[in-house]
């Protein structure tokens, strides 16, 4: 039986106001609670229990896999590991999410560890959102680990989110990237309060051809601290761009250590950071537009991070 | 109605001097169609930012309709009916030209209105609508926009920086209609800073600055054949003449 309390937590991370279409397994509080296949997607528990595979034939298309999270009792504390085998060819949209209501004193956290293996020519859009809610001072934790093998002419395009909530995260992606294929990360995080956010990429370009993107952008509010981490490695003709940009506000830190290895003649390497405030004419143009301050700070946020 | 009543405004320079920007301006904006010119460092473009409130003056008072503003915000002045084209648009990552058409109209609009602000400014619009506000639109494209905002406010005054810095002649040949349209549909006052003969030609008023002080007041036929007379021209008919 899934309550209120998750009801909303699903909304926050999955946008589902009822069981999503498509294969599905969500999990609260530790346990399988729903779940749902279908002819080119199976879903299998693994043999410790602790976690799934998720199998998806080649040629697959247009379908798409939900596996949300929720957390709802305080104290909890759990290890995932769902691994994604995509076939030949296939092209899908996988939602992640994982929501943490935590109301009492203790810590909830939720370590997922995904693993992408990605077959010849398949395609991922990979949706993850991660949101914490709940006045208690358990605080809510999540440090989520992401495993991306990249076939020959695969895509993955993962898109990260987490922007409420979370008191404490350590993301780590690490991928590797055959020839043809292509990696694009899109990192959205905002941290508030005494928040602390860091991530960690690790993108290893192997194939000939290959590409990586890795784009974050953050806004750290209040006394909250972000670090920000990545590493592309160039080990044969291929292109790598990683780039960070961040806002600051209030008295926040926020630390982007950008790192680029070519270890291949044609490697083409770029690396990109950016930290400043708000700026004072961005400011002064929606107030020329009639918002006030605040009002014109919300907008340079939520479009920053749109 | 605006009046500028004794405005000066002074800053300190680099190397710690007071510089005075602006001395003791006095002006009465109650025509449709003002333009502000004079040479570049004269302090035009600083008495188009005290009007709007990103600058507040030394000394002085600015009424709106009768109502002492001097004091009030950016924002208090935007509600209360100035509009303000900045002559370096500023840029937004991840804010669309629509967002900030909607957010210059004050009310949600549909696509096809957003459009049409575009379309008045020689854009087209379905190109341009959901584009960012950021570096990958040239200068000229940025000006525009810019533009479009004022005019979708649509407040009484409505205050340009220079429309023309920045822009190649071939666009602002056809940016000039845009004004002559204003000239011709538009209710409220506007006020304009430009170097360009073909605006002046189409203003009420000219008021010319120089210095810091208002050196000069009157209808295009009293100001224009002084200022294209050879010595101390400020005025260019054409861009390429102000290029050189």
């Amino acid at each position: 039986m899934i309550d209120e309390i998750q009801k909303n937590l699903l909304r926050e991370v999955a946008d589902l106001d009822s069981l999503p279409v498509g294969a599905y397994n969500i999990r609260t509080n530790g346990a399988s609670a729903a779940r749902a296949t279908t002819a080119n997607i199976d879903i299998v528990t693994k043999a410790d229990g602790k976690g799934i595979d998720i199998y998806i034939k080649p040629f697959t298309k247009n379908e798409s896999v939900h596996i949300p999270v929720i957390i709802s009792e305080s104290g909890l504390t759990e290890v995932v590991y769902n691994d994604f085998h995509i076939g030949e060819g296939a092209d899908v949209t996988i939602i992640a999410g994982c929501g943490i209501h935590n109301c009492g004193d203790q810590k909830s956290a939720h370590d997922g560890i995904h693993s992408f293996f990605l077959d010849k020519n398949a395609r991922v859009r990979y949706v993850e959102k991660h949101y914490g809610s709940g006045d208690g001072t358990g605080g809510a934790v999540m440090n989520p680990t992401t495993v991306v093998e990249l076939g020959e002419g695969s895509y993955l395009e993962m898109e990260t989110t987490q922007i409420k909530g979370i008191d404490s995260t350590s993301r780590v992606t690490r991928a590797k990237v055959a020839s043809d294929a292509t990696l694009i990360v899109k990192e959205k995080i905002m941290t508030h309060g005494e928040q602390f956010a860091e991530t960690d990429f690790t993108v290893d370009l192997c194939g000939e051809n290959s590409h990586a993107n890795v784009v974050s952008r953050s806004v750290a509010k209040d006394t909250s601290r972000q670090v920000f981490r990545s590493n592309i490695l160039g080990n044969a003709k291929c292109h790598g761009h990683t780039e960070c940009d961040a806002i600051i506000m209030d008295h926040a830190t926020v630390s982007a250590i950008p790192e680029i290895v070519a270890n291949h003649l044609d490697a083409s390497l770029i690396h990109e950071a950016a930290i400043g405030k708000i700026a004072g004419e961005q400011l002064a143009k929606l107030m020329t537009l009639g918002l006030d301050e605040k009002e014109a700070e919300e907008q340079i946020i939520s479009g920053f991070l749109k | 109605m605006l009046e500028l009543k004794n405005i000066s405004f002074s800053a300190e320079t680099e190397d710690g001097k007071i510089k005075d920007i602006l001395k003791d301006v006095s002006l009465t904006i109650d025509e449709r169609f003002v333009a502000i010119t004079g040479p570049n460092g004269g302090g035009k473009s600083t008495l188009a930012k005290v009007i709007a409130g990103l600058i507040t003056p030394t000394s002085g008072r600015i009424l709106l309709d009768g109502e002492d503003i001097t004091e009030l915000s950016i924002t208090e002045r935007a509600r209360r009916g100035v509009s303000f084209a900045f002559q370096q648009p500023v840029r937004f990552k991840g804010i669309t030209v629509q967002d900030l058409i909607t957010i210059a109209a004050g009310r949600r609009l549909s696509i096809t209105e957003a459009c049409e602000y575009l379309s008045e400014v020689g854009l087209c619009a379905r190109d341009y609508i959901k584009r960012e506000v950021n570096a990958s639109l040239s200068g000229g494209e940025l000006k525009r926009i810019e533009i479009a905002t004022v005019l979708a406010r649509g407040t009484k005054l409505s205050v340009f920086d220079e429309p023309e810095a920045g822009i190649d002649l071939w666009s602002f040949n056809n940016l000039i209609k845009v004004f002559e349209n204003m000239y011709e549909k538009k209710g409220g006052s506007i006020l304009i800073i430009s170097h360009q003969e073909r605006i002046l030609n189409i203003a009420d008023k000219i008021v010319v600055i120089a210095g810091g002080e208002l050196k000069k007041i009157g209808t295009k036929d009293e100001i224009l054949p002084e200022l294209m007379s050879a010595s101390g021209s400020f005025a260019c008919s054409t861009l390429s003449e102000k290029i050189v």
